[in-house]
């Protein structure tokens, strides 16, 4: 079968991202501009500043992803592109440049959900991964508990009903002092803290044991410092982050392994920016040692979001002929599994 | 030389073809649809009847702003990517100076283009031709109130040039006390000479215009690469213009 090169981009929050990837599994490049800096001034990312940023650094970020692939347009098959689920203004960027560039190079454009880019980065960092298997994706916009059923064909079986793991690790972190992005500084920190310290409570959603919700937790943290604060308290900073940080990974896993004990799943993969977790990922990789299931978790670096994943994604709608039409939008909520 | 010229400014989705000194496709839209879903199927379609193949075209003329944040990036990355495949220049044309050229050359007037920024203040400039047919600035493009932009008006038209005015901002409203009116309405009030309102088909951000101001343009030798191109705000976002001001906040 012949090669299928599809370059992809990615600019549905705050990095703007092309990449080159081979037959959904091979990465000939991967292009990262990320714009933290800036967004970190303001304690989050601003949208509008994401857009701004987008199109000053689009045209580079491709230009290199294409020269790091060794390629020219020629040996490019198809386009790949995030249409949704995103910001809306950083979305419509990569949209218009992506359609722009198939329609003058006479390529199909191949539109990926961003969270079925995320479950791809498997793909990617295991070889060997096929469907069927159970997805947990986490990061600072989504909490998704998902059956892969086949390449392409995803049903969400468990979501958040508040806040996104990622949102509540960034609010815990911005309250205890520790700034933006709080993921990686709550991560850092809590090695260095007792998980047991507090106990927080992990939130079950009536009648959907599936779903999530972590603004209980995340309020509970806050009235506990709050508490602190009037009775003149020190805080152990380690301990409170390292026992938040326990009560979400505590609900992550149970839920996922919950899932593959009912439906039988004999894997089980993890993503999205939150599954850079050093305790998600040994909690995780523990929980499946025990139930005899294996784990897959891409390396780090494809962890957040980049442009590789999006290839690997496209790849396969590629091969199940998914293609979009000129007058393509970006959908700020788009449904994984919709179209 | 063949020139794709991209307007999404505003609400007008505009595309047109100039080769060499032809017209030979010009197209606007003003409908409901988003310019996400009108621009490329316009061109696409522009290309077609015209048997236009994306390779033949030399470079790519955008209208950079000022104008809506959203649309004016719809515009810009269509033209970037249209001219990253083949390596193309791009023109980074004046949305206001482009609306100018909607009035023919040898008008005796002061040329404003009004775009509407809300709240009661417009993206403007003022133009004027001078004796080779070229439009030249005599207001710099900014963003102005209503008033800010009559009394500037008023002191540029002292020799008794009448002032004729295009664009949506004539159209905008403007509630006070509970009293709507048009800012057409408003500046015949406030405009001390004359003041003339340009016909419909002169009145919206057209890319053949674009199309015209980018081949001048492009003999100056005003061709950039598509890497850096970007629109031009003339506004700074909320949460930048809250931070300068001391309140860090988020839009």
């Amino acid at each position: 079968m012949k090669d299928i090169n599809i370059l992809a981009i990615e600019s549905s929050c705050d990095e703007t991202a092309a990449a080159v990837v081979r037959n959904g599994r091979e990465v000939l490049s991967n292009v990262i501009n990320t714009q933290i800096d800036i967004h970190t001034l303001y304690g989050g990312v601003v949208p509008e500043i994401a857009s701004r940023k987008h199109i000053e650094n689009i045209n580079p970020v491709i230009r290199k992803a294409l020269k790091d692939a060794n390629m020219t347009w020629d040996d490019i098959d198809a386009i790949g592109i995030t249409y949704g689920p995103g910001l809306v203004g950083a979305l419509l960027v990569g949209v218009a440049e992506a359609k722009a560039l198939a329609w003058a190079l006479k390529k199909p454009l191949v539109p990926v959900h961003h969270i079925e880019g995320h479950i791809s980065a498997n793909y990617i960092a295991d070889k060997t991964l096929e469907p069927p298997f159970a997805a947990l994706v986490v990061s600072g916009g989504h909490t998704h508990l998902v059956e892969v059923k086949d390449y392409g064909s995803y049903e969400i079986i468990g979501r958040t009903r508040d806040d996104a793991a990622g949102e509540a690790f960034d609010k815990v972190a911005r309250a205890v002092g520790l700034g933006y992005p709080g993921g990686p500084k709550i991560d850092k920190l809590s090695k260095e803290g007792n998980p047991d310290a507090i106990t927080f409570p992990v939130a079950h959603v009536n009648g959907s044991a599936y779903d999530f919700s972590f603004s209980g937790i995340k309020s509970a943290v806050l009235n506990y410092l709050n508490g602190a604060q009037m009775k003149n308290e020190e805080v152990n900073k380690a301990d409170l982050v390292a026992s938040f940080q326990k009560a979400v990974v505590s609900a992550l896993v149970d839920h996922s392994m919950m899932l593959v004990k009912e439906k039988g799943y004999k894997k089980l993969a993890i993503a999205g920016g939150v599954s850079a977790n050093s305790a998600l990922r040994a909690a995780c990789e523990e929980a499946c040692k025990e139930a005899g299931v294996e784990f897959f978790c891409p390396p780090l670096g494809l962890c957040t979001d980049n442009a590789a994943m999006i290839g690997a994604a496209a790849y396969y709608e590629y091969v199940n002929g998914t293609r979009g039409a000129w007058d393509l939008n970006a959908i700020p909520n788009l449904k994984l599994g919709e179209r | 030389m063949k020139i794709l010229a991209i307007e999404s400014a505003a609400t007008a989705a505009s595309v047109a073809i100039l080769d060499g000194d032809t017209c030979i496709a010009d197209m606007t839209i003003q409908f409901k649809k988003t310019h996400s879903q009108t621009i490329l199927p316009m061109i696409d379609q522009i290309c077609k009847i015209t048997e236009t193949e994306p390779e033949s075209i030399d470079a790519v003329a955008v209208s950079v702003g000022p104008g809506s944040f959203t649309g004016l990036r719809i515009g810009v990355a269509t033209g970037k990517g249209i001219a990253l495949a083949y390596d193309r220049p791009m023109i980074e044309v004046s949305t206001l100076l482009a609306m100018a050229a909607n009035i023919p050359a040898g008008s005796e007037c002061l040329i404003c283009p009004v775009m509407d920024a809300r709240r009661a203040h417009v993206y403007t400039g003022v133009y004027e031709y001078d004796d080779e047919g070229d439009l030249q600035e005599v207001l710099p493009e900014s963003l102005l109130s209503y008033e800010e932009l009559a009394d500037s008006l008023n002191s540029l038209a002292e020799e008794g040039k009448p002032v004729i005015m295009l664009g949506d901002g004539l159209s905008a409203l403007e509630s006070k006390a509970g009293d709507a009116r048009r800012m057409k309405d408003i500046m015949q009030e406030l405009v001390a000479g004359e003041l003339i309102l340009a016909p419909e088909n002169m009145n919206y951000q057209r890319a053949a215009s674009v199309a015209v101001v980018a081949a001048k343009m492009a003999k100056e030798g005003k061709l950039v690469s598509s890497d850096e191109v970007k629109p031009d705000y003339l506004r700074p976002s909320q949460a930048e213009r809250m931070r300068k001001s001391g309140v860090v906040g988020e839009e």
